[in-house]
C-alpha cells in the first residue's frame, strides 16, 4: 500500500485487556502465611517452607480464593465449572520460588461471561473470555541498575502466593475510554463484591492487547471478523496499574500506531512497556518464538468439585442493581442515583445517612455537596473514610437547625475538608452556632435602639423598614440567626 | 564391613513413649528432617539443611522411634541400584559384590545389614520394592494419599509414595500405622489410613483368598526368579488360597509411560534447583539463563539430567499430545485393567524384580536395560495401587521378592497374603 493510500485508510481500534488483580483473603492461596504486608515488614519474612518452594513442601487450595472466583465469576454473568483443576506452567524466573507458576489451564474458574460498561452515554458490553486463578510471584529489586544492568538482584518472597485472579477479556473495545470505564467499573465490581483492596500497591495490573484494522471490518454491531483481527499486527502494553494509566496509555498507543501506519510502516508485533512518568510506552522485546510453558497438571492438587458453589455462595447487591433501587426506594433522579452508586464508600455513605434522615436532605448532601467539595479537592471518598461520622455529624446539626445550610456548606464543610477539623470545632471556633432566642432578643432590642428612624418608618406602614432591620439583626448574629425567626421577633417588639 | 549406607548418622531421638519405642529407623535422605541435612544423594543439595520435618518425621518421632540417619539413594531417587547417588554406591548387604537396588537402597541396606530395626524409603516406580527384593527384606508401597509426601522431595509426584521396610511384614506394617493417615499439609491424602490396624492383619490367614498371577510379569523375567516365585506362590495354594492366571494387556506400555511421566513430572520438580537457592559454587559468569544453566550442570548428574532433558522434551509444544498426553492414556489404561482384576481376585501376583541383583557396575552403563528391570514395578504406580515386596526364597544365594498388589487402599489384603509367606 503506498503511503498515500495509508493515508486515506480509515482505521478502527481493537483492545483486549489481561486484568490482574490481587485477591483479598486472609491467607494466600497454597498455604497459611498473611497477604497483609506489615508495615515496613522485612524481606523473606512472611513466608514458610510452601510459599518459598522449599524442597517437599506442599500447595494445599485455600478454598477462601476460589470462593472469591467464583463471586466475580457471578458478577461477571460466567460459567462455573464443574470442577477447577489447576496446571504447571514451566519457565525460569528468580521470583518464582519453583521456576514454575501454579495457575489455572484447561479449566478456568469462569469462563464466557461479561460486564455492562458506560461511556457517555452508551452503554456496551464488555466480553469475558475466562478469569482464572494462580499464584502471585515474589518481587525482585534490582540494584545499581535496571534488569539488565545490575549489580545484583535480591529476590523477596512476601508477595509470592498472594492469590491472583486474572481476567481475560475479549477483543471488545473500541477506544482507551472504554478501557478505563471497564476497569473503573470493574474494580467497584470487585470492591462491592469485598474481594478486592485498591488500596493496595500492585493489586491491579493490566496488560493490553491493541491493533487498528481497517475501520469497514468493523460491523454494525461492533464485532470484528476474526480474519481482520489476524491480519492486523497487535502491541502488547505491559506495566499499566490503574483506569486512568490504561486510558493514557492506550491513547499513546493508538496514536503511535496510527502515525506509523500513516507514514507506510508495518506494525511490529511486540511487547512494550508503559513509562508512567515519561508517559510513553517503550519497546521491551521484539516479537521472540512463541513461549514455550509445558503446561501440565498439577498432581498435587486434586480437582475440586465446584458445580453447586454458585448456588451455594451469595454475593452482595451490584453497582447496577443498586442504583436502579436506589431511584426507586429513595425517589432520586437518576443522576444523582448515579453519583451515589459510582463507589461502594459512597453508596454505604447515602443509605447510612439516609437511614436518619430525610433521603432528599441526604442525597442533597452526599451527592452534591461532598461529592462536589471532593471533586474540587481531587479527593476521593475512601481519603476521608474515617470521618465519615464527622459529616453525619454535620448533617444532624443542619437538620436540627444548629446551623444554617449556608454556613454548613460554605464555611464548615470546606474547614473540615482543609483543615482536617470536626464541624463543632469549627462552628465554635467560627462562632457558627444558630443563635437561640434570648441572644437574638438582644440583637432586636440593639436594633431598635439604635435605628430610630427606620422604626418610625416601620410604624408609618414603609414595606423596606422591617427588611432593614432583618437585616441589621442578622448582620450582628453573624448569620446564625434565622431570618425568619428574627422577622416575628422583630414584629412582636414593634408592636 | 562398610557398605555405604549412611550419608549421615546424626541420632534424632524419639518421644519417650509410644507405639516405636525401643525401635531404630534409617530415613531415606529425600525425606526433609529439620536441622539435619537432607541430600537426596546429589551434589545440589549437599549442603541443604531443611527448616522443616516431613510429616512421616514427626509422625515417627511421635511414636517414639530413634532415627538412626539418613541413607544412601540413587540421586533425586533416579536408578534402581543406588549407584546414582553422588556420594558413591552403597553395597548390598548379602552380597557386597553387587548392588542393594533402588533407589531407596541405603534403607533396605540398613535393615538388611541389622543397621535399623526399620527403614523409611520413597516409591516412585518400585523404589522400596526392588531394593526390598534385592536386600531379601519387605517392603511396602502405598495407595496413593494413604501417606503424606509433605516433606518428601518430589520426583514424580503423582506416582510417588513414602513406604516403610523391614524385617518383617508385622514390622514393616506397624511402620505404616504410625505414617498413614490424612494431613492437611498434604491435599492428596485420604483418610482410609487414619486409625488403621495393618499390624493386626499381618495374621498369616490366606484361606479363602483369591490371588491372580499376572502371566505378563513372568515372562520376560530370570528364570530362577520365576521358579522361587511360583515356589511361594504354590506354599500359599497349600495354606487355602486359590489362584487364577490373569492378564493384563495394557502392561506392555507401562514402562514407556511410566517414564515418559515420570521424566515430565521431574523436569518440573528440579526447576527449582537452579543455584540461587541451592548448588554448589556460584558466582558463574553470563545472565541469569547461563547462571542456572551452569549451576545445573555442575549440581545434577548425568541420570538426572538425562531425565530432565527427555522430559523437557516430551512436555513441548509439538510432541506433549505424542508423548505426555500418549502416556496419560496408557495411564489410564493401566489402571483400568487393573480395576478389572481385582473384580476376580483379592491380591495380584508377580515377581518384584525380573531378575537377581546386579552386580556393581553391570548394568549403570545401559539406562535402558535399567529402565527395563522396572517393568513390574511401575505398573503399581500408574495406578495408583498398594503393594508390598516379601522375600520368596532366595536363588544362587540371592534374595528374591514375591510382589503382592492390592486393590486401592487395599493395603490389609497385601500384608496378610505377604505375613503367610513368612509361614
Amino acid at each position: 500500500m503506498t503511503a498515500q493510500a495509508a493515508e486515506q485508510r480509515e482505521l478502527a481500534v481493537v483492545i483486549g485487556l489481561e486484568v490482574h488483580v490481587q485477591l483479598e483473603t486472609a491467607t494466600k492461596i497454597f498455604c497459611g502465611c498473611s497477604t497483609r504486608a506489615d508495615e515496613d515488614e522485612a524481606p523473606n519474612t512472611r513466608t514458610c517452607p510452601t510459599c518459598l518452594g522449599l524442597p517437599g513442601a506442599l500447595p494445599v487450595l485455600n478454598e477462601g480464593a476460589v470462593e472469591a472466583a467464583v463471586k466475580i465469576g457471578k458478577a461477571l454473568s460466567a460459567e462455573i465449572p464443574e470442577q477447577t483443576t489447576f496446571h504447571r506452567k514451566n519457565y525460569y524466573y528468580p521470583d518464582l520460588p519453583k521456576n514454575f507458576q501454579l495457575t489455572q489451564y484447561d479449566a478456568p474458574i469462569c469462563a464466557d461471561g461479561s460486564l455492562e460498561i458506560s461511556v457517555e452515554g452508551t452503554r456496551r458490553s464488555i466480553g469475558i473470555t475466562r478469569a482464572h486463578l494462580e499464584e502471585d510471584p515474589g518481587s525482585l529489586q534490582h540494584k545499581g541498575g535496571s534488569i539488565d544492568t545490575a549489580d545484583y538482584t535480591l529476590v523477596n518472597y512476601n508477595r509470592a502466593g498472594t492469590p491472583l485472579v486474572e481476567i481475560v477479556t475479549e477483543p471488545d473495545f473500541r477506544s482507551p475510554a472504554e478501557t478505563r470505564a471497564f476497569l473503573a467499573k470493574l474494580e467497584e465490581v470487585l470492591a462491592y463484591l469485598g474481594v478486592f483492596d485498591a488500596t493496595r500497591d500492585g493489586s491491579l495490573r493490566v496488560d493490553a492487547n491493541i491493533s487498528l484494522v481497517d475501520a469497514e471490518a468493523v460491523a454494525e454491531d461492533g464485532s470484528i471478523s476474526d480474519e481482520a483481527l489476524e491480519s492486523a499486527n497487535r502491541t502488547e502494553v505491559k506495566n499499566i496499574s490503574s483506569h486512568k494509566g490504561a486510558e493514557k496509555a492506550l491513547a499513546y498507543e493508538v496514536t503511535r500506531q496510527k502515525n506509523a501506519i500513516q507514514r507506510g510502516r508495518v506494525i511490529e508485533q511486540e511487547t512494550r512497556h508503559w513509562d508512567e512518568t515519561r508517559g510513553i510506552t517503550v519497546s521491551m522485546r521484539s516479537k521472540e518464538a512463541e513461549k514455550d510453558y509445558r503446561y501440565f497438571r498439577e498432581a498435587d492438587l486434586p480437582p475440586l468439585e465446584v458445580s453447586d458453589w454458585k448456588a451455594k455462595i451469595p454475593i452482595p447487591e451490584l453497582p447496577d442493581a443498586r442504583r436502579d433501587r436506589f431511584a426507586s426506594e429513595y425517589g432520586l433522579d437518576g443522576e444523582s442515583a448515579s453519583k451515589l452508586t459510582s463507589t461502594k464508600a459512597v453508596a454505604d455513605f447515602f443509605e447510612d445517612v439516609a437511614e436518619s434522615f430525610d433521603p432528599d436532605l441526604a442525597a442533597t448532601w452526599v451527592a452534591d455537596n461532598l461529592l462536589g467539595e471532593l471533586n474540587y479537592r481531587d479527593m476521593e471518598v475512601t481519603d476521608i473514610s474515617d470521618r465519615l461520622e464527622e459529616f453525619t455529624t454535620l448533617i444532624s446539626l443542619v437538620d436540627a437547625d444548629e446551623v444554617t445550610v449556608k454556613n454548613a456548606e460554605e464555611i464548615v464543610l470546606r474547614s473540615m475538608l482543609d483543615e482536617g477539623d470536626d464541624p463543632e470545632t469549627i462552628i465554635d471556633r467560627e462562632g457558627l452556632g444558630k443563635a437561640d432566642d434570648d441572644a437574638i432578643g438582644a440583637f432586636v432590642t440593639e436594633a431598635i435602639e439604635e435605628n430610630p428612624d427606620a422604626v418610625e418608618d416601620y410604624h408609618n406602614g414603609e414595606d423596606g423598614a422591617l427588611n432593614f432591620l432583618v437585616g441589621q439583626v442578622m448582620q450582628k448574629s453573624r448569620g446564625s440567626a434565622d431570618p425568619g425567626t428574627v422577622n416575628a421577633l422583630l414584629q412582636d417588639e414593634l408592636a | 564391613m562398610s557398605y555405604n549406607i549412611f550419608l549421615n548418622e546424626e541420632q534424632i531421638d524419639g518421644a519417650a513413649d509410644g507405639p516405636l519405642s525401643e525401635m531404630t529407623i534409617a530415613i531415606k535422605d529425600n525425606i526433609s528432617t529439620e536441622g539435619v541435612a537432607t541430600t537426596c544423594g546429589s551434589n545440589m543439595l549437599a549442603s541443604y539443611v531443611p527448616p522443616y520435618d516431613a510429616t512421616v518425621v514427626s509422625k515417627i518421632k511421635d511414636a517414639g522411634a530413634t532415627i538412626v540417619g539418613k541413607v544412601n539413594m540413587d540421586e533425586f531417587g533416579m536408578g534402581g541400584t543406588t549407584e546414582t547417588s553422588a556420594f558413591g554406591p552403597t553395597k548390598n548387604p548379602v552380597d557386597p559384590e553387587r548392588v542393594p537396588g533402588g533407589s531407596s537402597g541405603g534403607s533396605a541396606a540398613a535393615v538388611a545389614a541389622g543397621k535399623a530395626d526399620l527403614a523409611i524409603g520413597s516409591d516412585t516406580g518400585g523404589s522400596v520394592r526392588n531394593p526390598a527384593a534385592f536386600c531379601g527384606v519387605v517392603g511396602i508401597k502405598p495407595t496413593y494419599g494413604l501417606v503424606s509426601r509433605y516433606g518428601l522431595i518430589a520426583y514424580a509426584n503423582s506416582l510417588e509414595q513414602i513406604g516403610p521396610l523391614a524385617n518383617s511384614v508385622e514390622d514393616a506394617a506397624r511402620l505404616l500405622d504410625v505414617i498413614s493417615g490424612q494431613d492437611p499439609h498434604d491435599g492428596t491424602t485420604r483418610s482410609q489410613g487414619d486409625n488403621s490396624a495393618y499390624a493386626d492383619a499381618a495374621d498369616g490367614d490366606v484361606s479363602g483368598m483369591t490371588i491372580g498371577v499376572i502371566r505378563e510379569l513372568f515372562d520376560g523375567a530370570d528364570k530362577r526368579v520365576v521358579e522361587t516365585v511360583e515356589q511361594s506362590i504354590e506354599a500359599l495354594e497349600s495354606q487355602g488360597a486359590e489362584t487364577i492366571d490373569v492378564s493384563l494387556a495394557s502392561l506392555e506400555h507401562a514402562v514407556q509411560a511410566y517414564y515418559v511421566i515420570a521424566m515430565s513430572e521431574a523436569s518440573s520438580n528440579l526447576a527449582r534447583f537452579d543455584g540461587v537457592r541451592y548448588g554448589l559454587s556460584g558466582g558463574y559468569d553470563g545472565n541469569w539463563n547461563e547462571t542456572f544453566a551452569d549451576a545445573r550442570e555442575e549440581g545434577f548428574g548425568d541420570e538426572v539430567k538425562r531425565r530432565i532433558l527427555l522430559g523437557t522434551y516430551a512436555l513441548s509444544a509439538g510432541y506433549h499430545d505424542k508423548y505426555y498426553k500418549k502416556a496419560q492414556d496408557a495411564r489410564a489404561w493401566v489402571r483400568q485393567d487393573f480395576d478389572n482384576a481385582f473384580s476376580d481376585v483379592d491380591v495380584l501376583a508377580s515377581p518384584t524384580m525380573p531378575v537377581l541383583p546386579p552386580k556393581l557396575g553391570e548394568s549403570l552403563s545401559d539406562p535402558l536395560q535399567l529402565y527395563l528391570m522396572d517393568a513390574n514395578t511401575v505398573p503399581v504406580n500408574l495406578a495408583n495401587l498398594p503393594a508390598i515386596s516379601v522375600p520368596a526364597g532366595e536363588a544362587d544365594g540371592l534374595p528374591v521378592g514375591l510382589q503382592l498388589i492390592g486393590p486401592q487402599f487395599g493395603e490389609e489384603s497385601i500384608i496378610r497374603a505377604a505375613s503367610a509367606v513368612e509361614n
